[in-house]
């Protein structure tokens, strides 16, 4: 494997990788925290239908409808669930439950209807992404990278994903101490006159974005799962929380260059030339995280939780 | 057209069509049934975590069956594997949740992403390997009818059935769970037991709808009936009852649609005409329907106006508030003049009778219920017995 080859191929699928999942992963962390974490996966089912409703209405499967179909369903889904939950008195599981497989069943006949199925777009694409098709042309060696020319070839997902990145990364610096007490705390936040409803809304536009951003290279799995997996392996590592936020992005960045390397080439161990779903192998690579984390965490894990029980048992004997 | 869908829906258009409108009538009255008990446990999502977890299932039975020289397509086998890592995943969930510090919610979003993309991954393997070529194995995401065989239908069909029965039978204890663990725990009963079995049926409906409905949108069979049948009922039996129309309904109608109309993905079309009886029920449901709620608050509105009115006309007045102006003049309390009717001043009195009267009630019972107050149109007649009434009454004019 030539230094042009990686540089074209692997390395713009990596790093989209990584900054798909450092985006979810950080807002992850507060959905987590609230006992949110499923609004990530009604949210990212319910882009279906929005890129679909976009592209009949562009005509054109350029960028810019798209997302913007894909935000406007992801916000008539939560208000969808919000109105439900409130006046139908349901519990927001089961309103989500009713609202994003409503959506999705409505995107996938608006497809095959109206055969926009035969313009690039179709459903299992949706789920699982095409990762492996983000190529950055024009790269010859690692020193090209720094140039213009190389820069305004940069892969289109590369920079949106950048861009919806440094904006969450930057929102959650400037707003931190709210979204920490309304999230730890909502009557505090309340009492301080924080906008509570507010920060929370704007949580669930963000999350929107960041799904709709990342869906497009890694598929709707895959967000759900960077939504989820390294937020949830940063929480059993600490109880602070930056220390949570920064562990979660390098949870995200291990999986997404983990997975993207064992489908990439773990094939030729067999001998195979043929690659597996990038996505999918990002998704278990963060769930073996959490699943190491949820072992061998210093202080939550099930292990040391089990050497505590242990000592106390022995101290009462003795 | 109406014709065609007319034949569809008796089952008279070919056994093959027959057949599989069966199946998935029964599958749709199984989901019903079976989703009522996890809804009202607060668990509905539990069967995404299921739905997706039967991926990789499905994955493995494929290479096993193929390694054993078969061709990997045999749908038993297929489901025995989607129901072994699907049960893999309930159990994932109930671990995180009980040995760990993360909330059920982010247990069940684990589990239905790592499942999932684990069985993407084996999808891509099956895939390079020269007997896998497609496998028709993705029809499992989205399912699909068209390929489906009357064989199939039937064991769709006789699985749906097994799985009602068992949760009739359970219907007592499952309610107790859902509605009241202590209780079911003073009974003897083992609510870890009943869960798992809960769990069970479930999984059961979910693995013989995956072929048909696809694993995304499975999970709206268990879902959607059951929440649309809580707007009509507080009872558990009339809930499961419904619950099992509206899926049965659901089935029946969106099975039939997709069998008449090209291009119609039967479950799509399915979850589609279930969203349709949930939006109906949401809307126009007695007691707990949008509508009604509407209803409910105009009508107090209208009281607590009509009351105001007319303690203003008792006092000489008339009301400053438009609301309240416009109920005394369409209840005729007050003439085109602002002249006071007859039938005005009787309503006035007895309006400041009732104002005085809940007052002095309220006054020796503070922790009243809110609705004991003259705004809601309540007579005191009507709520307290007659002598509790004559002691207020004394109580007031003794002073």
């Amino acid at each position: 494997m030539s230094a042009a080859d990686f540089l074209i191929i692997d390395l713009p699928a990596m790093l989209v990788a990584v900054l798909a999942a450092a985006s979810c992963g950080l807002l992850g962390n507060f959905l987590v925290l609230r006992k949110q974490a499923l609004i990530g996966d009604a949210i990212s089912h319910v882009a279906l239908p929005g890129i679909v409703v976009g592209f009949l209405v562009a005509g054109s499967i350029a960028t810019f409808p798209l997302m913007l179909g894909a935000m406007g369903a992801a916000i008539l889904a939560a208000v969808l669930i919000e109105t439900i939950r409130r006046v139908g008195g349901l519990e927001s599981g089961a309103a989500m439950g009713v609202v994003f497989t409503t959506m999705f069943a409505g995107g996938i006949v608006l497809l095959e209807q109206t055969g926009a199925s035969n313009a690039h777009i179709d459903a299992e694409h949706a789920l699982y992404g095409n990762l492996e098709s983000t190529l950055w042309l024009g790269l010859e060696r690692w020193g090209d990278i720094l140039t213009w020319q190389a820069l305004s070839d940069m892969p289109r997902s590369l920079a949106t994903l950048g861009a919806t990145t440094l904006g969450i990364g930057t929102l959650i610096i400037l707003f931190y101490k709210e979204l920490k007490v309304t999230t730890f705390d909502p009557g505090l936040g309340i009492s301080l006159g924080l906008p509570v409803k507010s920060i929370s809304t704007a949580l669930i536009v963000l999350v929107a974005i960041a799904a709709v951003a990342a869906f497009e290279a890694v598929g709707s799995i895959l967000v759900i799962a960077m939504f989820i997996c390294p937020a949830a392996t940063a929480r059993m590592m600490t109880d602070n929380l930056t220390a949570q936020l920064w562990l979660s992005v390098l949870a995200a960045a291990l999986a997404g260059i983990g997975g993207y390397v064992f489908a990439a080439f773990g094939p030729r161990l067999w001998g195979s030339a043929d690659s597996l779903s990038a996505a999918g192998m990002i998704a278990v690579v963060a769930g073996a995280l959490q699943c190491a984390a949820m072992a061998a965490a210093p202080k939550h894990g099930a292990l040391s939780r089990f050497r505590r029980a242990r000592a106390q048992k022995l101290d009462l004997t003795a | 057209m109406l014709d065609d869908l007319f034949l569809i829906l008796t089952f008279q258009a070919g056994y093959n069509t027959s057949a599989v409108l069966a199946g998935v009538l029964a599958l749709g009255i199984g989901g019903g049934v079976v989703g009522v008990f996890s809804f009202l446990r607060k668990r509905a999502l539990i069967s995404d975590a299921i739905s997706h977890a039967t991926l990789p299932g499905i994955g493995l039975a494929f290479l096993i069956g193929i390694t054993a020289g078969g061709t990997g397509r045999d749908l038993p086998l297929l489901l025995i594997g989607a129901a072994t890592t699907g049960a893999a995943g309930i159990l994932a969930v109930q671990w995180i949740r009980d040995h760990t510090r993360l909330p059920e919610d982010t247990a069940i979003g684990t589990v239905l992403s790592v499942f999932f993309g684990l069985g993407i991954v084996l999808l891509t393997l099956i895939q390079t390997l020269e007997t896998g070529g497609q496998a028709g194995l993705n029809s499992f995401l989205l399912g699909s009818t068209a390929a489906m065989t009357a064989n199939e239908a039937w064991l769709i069909g006789g699985a749906s059935a097994v799985t009602v029965i068992a949760g009739i039978a359970l219907m007592k204890e499952f309610g107790a769970v859902a509605f009241d663990e202590g209780f079911a725990a003073a009974q003897g009963w083992r609510i870890a037991t009943l869960d798992i079995a809960m769990l069970a049926l479930l999984l059961a409906i979910v693995a013989i709808g995956l072929k048909t409905v696809g694993l995304i949108l499975i999970i709206a069979l268990v879902i959607i009936p059951p929440a649309a049948a809580r707007f009509w009922t507080e009872r558990l039996g009339k809930m499961v009852g419904l619950s099992a129309l509206f899926g049965g309904l659901s089935g029946w109608v969106g099975g039939g649609l997709s069998a008449l109309l090209p291009n119609m993905p039967a479950g799509s079309v399915i979850v589609l005409t279930a969203g349709t009886i949930f939006a109906i029920s949401l809307i126009c449901a007695p007691r707990r329907g949008v509508l009604t709620w509407q209803v409910r608050r105009w009508r107090h509105r209208l009281n607590a106006a009509e009351h105001r009115g007319l303690l203003a006309v008792s006092n000489g007045l008339l009301p400053r508030d438009r609301l309240d102006l416009w109920t005394v003049w369409a209840k005729r309390y007050v003439g085109p003049q602002g002249r006071v009717t007859d039938r005005g001043a009787s309503a006035a009195a007895n309006a400041a009778r009732q104002e005085r009267l809940w007052a002095a009630y309220r006054a020796r019972h503070p922790d009243a219920p809110v609705q004991f107050n003259p705004l809601t149109g309540l007579r005191i007649e009507d709520v307290l017995p007659a002598d509790e009434v004559a002691t207020l009454e004394d109580g007031l004019s003794g002073k």
